[in-house]
């Protein structure tokens, strides 16, 4: 038991390299699936044990924090390690036959591998206290997306393309990270978080850490996908193979928000006014801008992925929004909507890689009339469109709820206002795709495969989670609130709770 | 001495950093603005290596000697510990290179050529040159695109 943290990351890790040595397409699709399941079953373990408020800390290897690396597993960690796993067990079973019918037999068992390595950085992210760690898991994370972005070429051979500018952009953003990583070791020489965040409320405000929170700033908004540094990730999710596509969507921007969250409530704090300014007059209008220009830019497309795809970076703006108003409640719509938007961006994802299985295309005028022949992807597509208006019932709702709530607490009713709008701009695009699916005809000629079940049941699967946890929303709702708590309130209350 | 001079401390004091931003904005200038995938990469590295450089001369202590443990009590010891990080960061570094790299022979072959604007140019090809009648905005999007 109390192996758990490391087992949750060593796990894939071993798996994935044996996945390409065997290079045995059905062997590697089941090992993959049973280390996810594997790795969700342990996480919500760890959920479990942590969910009071313990602090789970794990030295790896023997050596005591803060100089040996340590694995630190809190509600808001275990909250993000099940949403990764979770999402992984939910790919998996969709993956055999979705990539199957998108890439080459050769390339299954490297595809496999790929995604092995891509959740075990995604987890190490999320289970790491140790700051040079996080770089070092999102680096693994990263690059083995890039190589899983890249397998797209099979079906469009933009995805090469596609898959080199997230590279460029990609390492960019993480070497930025590491400058302000380097900053804040020469003004607190650790790299401990627990030990980073004593020290630099100790040390005082200084210009050198300034620099450094704006570099972490900068570099992890490339990788999260914040506004006017989103510009890889259209092309890397339309061009993906569909469950590359729906692992990302749901987990990795997700996983990017949680280090943004750790590094500015956890880290840096708001003791000095530079911090919170940045949030505030920076981050904060830049998320409206987001909710606004993506979902703008969403309804022009022509292409259901890539309208998803801009959609998701809309979405990303919620999630910021809820972090730059500073306050509890507006974490806590941020951790909820980031469980919440990987369920339905996940559902969503799949609904269209089953329109590309079924007609080997996603542009949308290809999809006219689907309605009446496959009635179960498009009912799913409606329904996951509907959490994504934030319709009641749905989990997108509870995320706006709380966002707005979030808002009417620091009386900033005029950006209450602004969250409704950008909601009806989503029921534009998807208003567009009911059109499309249900009030067009069918051409005359056409080649459409059946989808197989294997892929229909984790996409109604998700939804119907979605439509669960937006009916009640207790569980989500109470872990996102105690996850907020640990961040903000008195984050060094929390950070000396465990060690 | 006028307070409009330069502060020559400043500039001879901390001269490995002024080195290390010089390498750092022309690595990430070449990788922004060339269109050559390879000098882009070329770029990229540059970019990289100032970040390396930017480590390992914030572990020198002055006077201090290579950490090897002496049984003198009074050695000064530089800092290991960013050297050591630097290590894990070139092997990321070598890895995202080698990826870019092999990026770069899968698109020669698909698109002949490794020049961004010529890659654009096929891109543009591939996208329906006919818009959907399907959204009225089209037409719209089919003027900026035309006047750009």
């Amino acid at each position: 038991m109390s192996n758990l943290p490391a087992l949750q990351i060593i796990l894939p890790l071993m798996a994935a390299p044996i996945c390409a040595m065997v290079g045995r397409p059905k062997f590697a699709w089941g090992l993959a699936t049973l280390v996810a399941w594997a790795s969700f079953a342990i996480s919500i373990l760890l959920f479990l044990s942590v969910r009071d408020g313990t602090v789970i800390s794990y030295d790896m290897g023997g050596w005591a924090p803060p100089l040996g690396i340590e694995y630190r597993v809190d509600v808001l960690n275990a909250f993000v390690l099940m949403i990764v796993s979770g999402m992984t067990s939910f790919v998996m079973p969709y993956a055999l036959k979705s990539v199957a019918s998108e890439l080459h037999e050769s390339q299954h068992a490297y595809f496999y591998t790929a995604f092995l390595l891509c959740m075990t950085g995604l987890m190490g992210v999320a289970i790491t206290g140790d700051a040079f760690n996080v770089f070092v898991f999102l680096e693994i994370s990263s690059l083995s997306t890039y190589a899983l972005v890249a397998m797209g070429a099979a079906r469009d051979k933009r995805a090469l393309t596609a898959a080199f500018n997230y590279l460029i952009m990609g390492t960019i953003g993480a070497t930025f990270f590491v400058i302000g990583l380097g900053m804040m070791y020469m003004v607190t020489g650790t790299l401990n978080m627990a030990d980073l965040a004593q020290k630099i409320a100790a040390n005082g405000d200084s210009r050198t850490l300034r620099m450094g929170f704006s570099f972490v700033l900068v570099g992890i908004g490339l990788k999260l996908a914040m506004f006017p540094l989103h510009l890889w990730l259209p092309n890397a999710y339309s061009y993906a193979p569909s469950a590359v596509t729906t692992f990302l969507a749901s987990t990795a921007t997700k996983v990017a928000i949680y280090v943004m969250a750790r590094f500015m409530f956890s880290i840096f704090g708001f003791d000095y006014d530079f911090q919170a300014n940045t949030m505030q007059f920076i981050m904060l209008p830049l998320a409206l801008v987001a909710m606004f220009a993506a979902s703008t830019v969403a309804i022009f497309q022509e292409d259901l992925k890539r309208m998803l795809a801009y959609s998701s970076v809309a979405q990303v703006g919620y999630m910021l929004l809820g972090m730059s108003f500073l306050t509890q409640l507006g974490l806590t719509a941020t951790v909820v909507h980031m469980f919440n938007h990987a369920l339905i961006k996940g559902g969503l994802f799949m609904a269209a890689g089953c329109f590309i299985y079924a007609v080997n295309s996603s542009r949308i005028d290809d999809l006219k009339g689907l309605g009446r022949i496959m009635p179960w992807t498009s009912a799913a597509f409606v329904l996951g469109g509907l959490g994504l208006i934030g319709v009641p019932m749905t989990a997108g709702f509870i995320s706006k709820w709380y966002l707005m709530q979030a808002a009417f607490e620091l009386d900033w009713w005029p950006i209450a206002l602004l969250i409704v709008a950008s909601s009806l701009l989503a029921v534009i695009y998807v208003w567009r795709m009911v059109e499309v699916l249900y009030l067009r005809d069918l051409p005359e000629k056409n080649d459409v495969r059946a989808v197989p079940l294997t892929m229909l049941v984790p996409m109604w699967g998700l939804l119907l989670l979605s439509v669960y946890f937006g009916v009640s929303a207790d569980i989500t709702v109470s872990a996102a609130s105690r996850a907020a708590n640990a961040l903000i309130g008195a984050s060094n209350i929390f950070w000396q709770s465990g060690g | 001495m006028p307070d409009t001079m330069i502060n020559m401390d400043l500039v001879t004091g901390h001269y490995n950093y002024w080195l290390v931003v010089v390498l750092m904005m022309t690595g990430l200038f070449i990788t922004v603005s060339r269109g050559n995938l390879i000098k882009k990469i070329v770029g990229l590295n540059l970019f990289q290596t100032s970040v390396f450089m930017l480590y390992i001369s914030m572990g020198k202590i002055k006077g201090g000697t290579a950490p090897i443990l002496t049984d003198d009590p009074a050695t000064v010891y530089s800092n290991p510990l960013p050297h050591v990080l630097i290590l894990t960061a070139i092997v990321v570094g070598i890895a995202t290179t080698a990826l870019a790299l092999a990026l770069i022979i899968r698109i020669r072959e698909s698109y002949g050529t490794i020049e961004a604007d010529e890659i654009l140019e096929i891109e543009h090809q591939i996208d329906d040159p006919d818009p959907s009648p399907t959204n009225p905005a089209n037409a719209l999007m089919a003027r900026i695109r035309g006047n750009r």
